[in-house]
């Protein structure tokens, strides 16, 4: 109950008209930066706090117009991996692997609809379990340990298989590729440089962007120019629009990626990409006798695009309820607070409750918002294929550097971008698949940190590893994942 | 300042008439790292409050330069533009760290021109609110016992900022950094969730990132690493020095010019900063960036800088740190 009046507190701040048009302009902002996939919401957020400052907007407001930017990301991130196979944030990299046969089998728009759909499930479950649940999950989350992560992304990396198209033992390699990748730079652990071969621009390892931007972007596009550019917009027209059962069809598998977007999210320093990819890959395995997956099957859009926008949600919990920023994002958010001369932490619902509530409330709004938005927008973005290939391609990618240029002023990244770009070109040729490169990049970096540190809490000890419940549960879905394969084959 | 330095070059005169008539034209200031980090926020605050303020005339650009945490920046200004009244480059105790330790290749800290510092952060030792550990005391004492029995977690990696902070400790407590059971976060947020979580037992954060827990009772502090006590929720914490343990970690955010700043130029941005910090709107707007003040600018500053470089070198030195031999 004195939730409820708490919520209703943080609605008559959000509904103020000035928040509502605050949330407007950072949905609007949001989409279109998860479009580019050059630039993120944290430089979006960064570059916009001076403006909110200057413009000496109360900190409630500041921090409802970038939480905004915040999950409306979520929003965009589809449409470029839909539409033209170029992921514009890093959790849309699995969208690609269904949405992009959809574009081109002309039902662009229904996998455009169907993920604004799911992103709004997911961030609107998502909003409600925060609403209730904020604090005693947040405090569950704390008490996931190192050892606990590394099983979490053992069990993530171990269904890289499945996400492999065709050849298993190729995504295994592209997979162990994408880890290599990420060795590159100082050393968590120790400060030793690794692999930089003497580069001071390598010092702080490889960006993901500039690695997504290689693999998908250019690599796409130097296929484009081989292939003459006679592989022209896929047909748009013909492709049947989304229909109602096929919601109806989808919404299982939205609700389970809704919780475990959700559930990731929360936990500081999980992340939106472990989310999306875990949920793909749980669709692919429960609906392995009736799915066509990797050939474009609708559940394989919609799940990691709502997994990613309960993610996201699930990362303001900890932030909200502890203080404690879950990803760079959040911390850029919590930033912003301590600007505005408000203490981040377990307090904020009691000392400043219109900020922790008309935030939340402001959540509920904005996804309505974002949904009312995406939806009619679905046609006009899915005309963006009829604009000619050579037109297109190569302004999407200028865009890209633009934003790699604004955010890094470095040239070096963009010859490093070119050079993954010649890779992944190559590697389509090869049949290798791309997705595992960038999810072994990403979960690769994050295992070895959590490995490190359950190793120094440990003294060395390895058994820590499944001294828990959890991840004794995680490693053996881990086996369980990697052995599967194997006896269905048998079977077969 | 202007007129001892005056003073003490005569054969500078022309220069210095030319000094009190520089006017900064599209002045820049460099933040070696992406949007949203604590140079990018010294350089935009900063910058907005000096242009707000009419110190400068002008509005100063700020201007991402990421990469090999502030490497590139460096060798950008000593190799393009060593000569450039106009830059100033956003820099911390981070910075002086990966000078000691050789990260900036062959630059160190005499390859720029030391502005002034705009305030500081300093370190602190936070433990769980119901640890053993009640003073500072009391992890020495544990650390004497053994050194390694106690796990130890911060943001960045051995060598970092919040590793030499608690090496600093070990070290007063006679014992060898290297053996600490030092764990690694990615970021201070993360640290303070496995402090919440148990996981490990002492955080040696920063000021500023602590004080949303300490307001609700969740951690206790056994020390702030300043010279004297810091104000508001932190004026019941003793100094690490009250405690009889003699190590201070401010984490000093500030601004230095390239190595051959003309004097004139460099004089007028010392002016600023000097300017800057007896603003009545300073205070605040400082506080808002969750620094403390530390008004040190000019020769004194550049002194510090050099003292706390050679200091940090010595501490590589000792635990075995440096990259490149200096």
């Amino acid at each position: 109950m004195e939730t409820f009046v708490a919520l209703g507190g943080g609605f008559a701040v959000a509904l103020q008209p000035h928040n509502i048009a605050l949330a407007f302009i950072g949905c609007i902002v949001g989409t279109a930066i998860g479009v580019l996939p050059g630039i993120g919401p944290l430089n979006a957020i960064a570059l916009l706090l001076p403006f909110c400052l200057a413009l000496r907007l109360p900190p409630e407001s500041a921090l409802i117009l970038l939480a905004a930017v915040y999950y409306g990301s979520g929003y965009g991130g589809r449409i470029t991996a839909i539409l033209l196979n170029m992921p514009g944030e890093p959790s849309a990299v699995l969208t690609t692997l269904d949405g992009h046969p959809l574009a081109k089998q002309g039902r662009g728009g229904a996998a455009l609809a169907i993920t604004g759909i799911g992103s709004f499930i997911g961030a609107t479950l998502s909003v409600i379990a925060m609403t209730f649940l904020s604090v005693p999950l947040a405090r569950v989350a704390v008490a996931f340990s190192p050892a606990d992560y590394v099983a979490l992304i053992a069990f993530a990396l171990s269904l890289l298989g499945a996400v492999g198209g065709v050849s298993a033992p190729k995504a295994w390699a592209a997979g162990c590729l994408g880890i290599m990748l990420a060795l590159i730079g100082i050393d968590s652990g120790t400060g030793v440089e690794r692999f930089t071969m003497g580069s001071f621009e390598l010092l702080g390892g490889i960006d993901f962007t500039i690695l997504a931007i290689g693999l998908f972007a250019i690599g796409e596009i130097l296929l484009l120019i081989e292939t003459r550019l006679r592989a022209q917009a896929e047909a748009l027209h013909g492709g049947q629009r989304l229909t109602f059962s096929e919601v109806i069809f989808c919404i299982p598998a939205m609700l389970r990626a809704s919780s475990i977007g959700f559930v990731i999210g929360v936990l500081p320093g999980a992340g939106a990409s472990v989310a999306s990819a875990l949920s793909y890959t749980t669709e692919k395995r429960l609906n392995e006798s009736n799915g066509k997956f990797g050939q474009g099957d609708l559940r394989g859009v919609a799940a990691p695009e709502t997994a990613d926008n309960a993610a996201q949600i699930g990362n303001m919990v900890p932030m909200l309820s502890l203080g404690i920023p879950g990803s760079g994002t959040t911390a850029v958010l919590l930033g912003a607070l301590l600007m505005y001369n408000i203490t981040p932490g377990p307090l904020l619902f009691e000392q400043r409750p219109e900020v922790a509530w008309g935030l939340i409330a402001s959540m509920y709004i904005g996804n309505c918002m974002l949904l009312l938005l995406n939806l009619p927008l679905v046609g006009i973005f899915a005309r963006l294929l009829t604009v000619p290939a050579w037109v297109l391609y190569p302004g999407v990618l200028a865009l890209s550097f633009a934003g790699v240029y604004a955010v890094s002023n470095s040239a070096f990244d963009l010859l490093l971008a070119i050079g993954f770009g010649v890779m992944g070109w190559l590697f389509r040729k090869m049949d290798i698949p791309l997705v595992p490169i960038i999810l072994g990049f990403v979960l690769g970096r994050m295992l070895e940190d959590n490995l490190r540190r359950a190793m120094s809490l440990s003294g060395g000890e390895v058994s820590a590893l499944v001294a828990s419940p959890v991840s004794i549960i995680l490693w053996v879905m881990t086996l369980a994942a990697v052995v599967w394969p194997f006896l269905r084959f048998k079977r077969g | 300042m202007n007129r001892r330095a005056l003073l003490a070059a005569p054969v500078l005169l022309p220069a210095i008439a030319v000094a009190q008539g520089f006017t900064p034209q599209n002045p820049e200031c460099i933040a070696p790292a992406a949007p949203g980090g604590g140079f990018d926020l010294t350089c935009r605050l900063t910058t907005r409050v000096m242009q707000e303020q009419n110190i400068v005339p002008v509005p100063i650009r700020t201007q991402n330069m990421p990469g090999g945490i502030g490497a590139v920046a460096i060798n950008h200004i000593n190799a393009q533009r060593p000569r450039d009244p106009n830059v100033l480059v956003a820099f911390s105790t981070g910075s002086w760290l990966n000078m000691a330790q050789g990260r900036f290749g062959r630059f160190g800290e005499n390859d720029v021109r030391w502005i002034g510092a705009i305030g500081a952060d300093f370190g602190v030792i936070a433990v769980k609110a119901d640890s053993p550990f009640r003073t500072l005391a009391d992890l020495i004492a544990a650390f004497r016992a053994n050194v390694s029995a106690v796990p130890v977690g911060s943001s960045g990696a051995v060598g970092s900022q919040d590793w030499t902070k608690i090496a600093l400790v070990a070290r007063a407590a006679g014992q060898d950094p290297r053996r600490m059971r030092y764990v690694p976060f990615e970021g201070g947020g993360a640290a303070m969730a496995a402090l919440l979580g148990g996981h490990i037992q002492v955080f040696p954060g920063d000021a500023s990132e602590v004080g949303g827990q300490l307001d609700a009772g969740q951690i206790r502090l056994l020390a702030v690493m300043s010279a004297q006590r810091l104000p508001g929720r932190f004026a019941n914490i003793p100094t690490a020095r009250e405690q009889g343990v003699d190590v201070e970690w401010p984490i000093v955010r500030g601004f230095y010019g390239p190595p051959q700043m003309p004097d004139a130029a460099y004089n007028y941005w010392v002016d600023a900063l000097r300017r800057l910090q007896a603003h009545p709107t300073w205070p605040e707007q400082r506080n808002a960036q969750g620094l403390f003040e530390f008004n040190m600018v000019g020769e004194e500053f550049a002194a510090l800088a050099r003292q706390r470089v050679a200091e940090y070198r010595q501490l590589a030195r000792d635990v075995g740190m440096v990259q490149v031999a200096q």
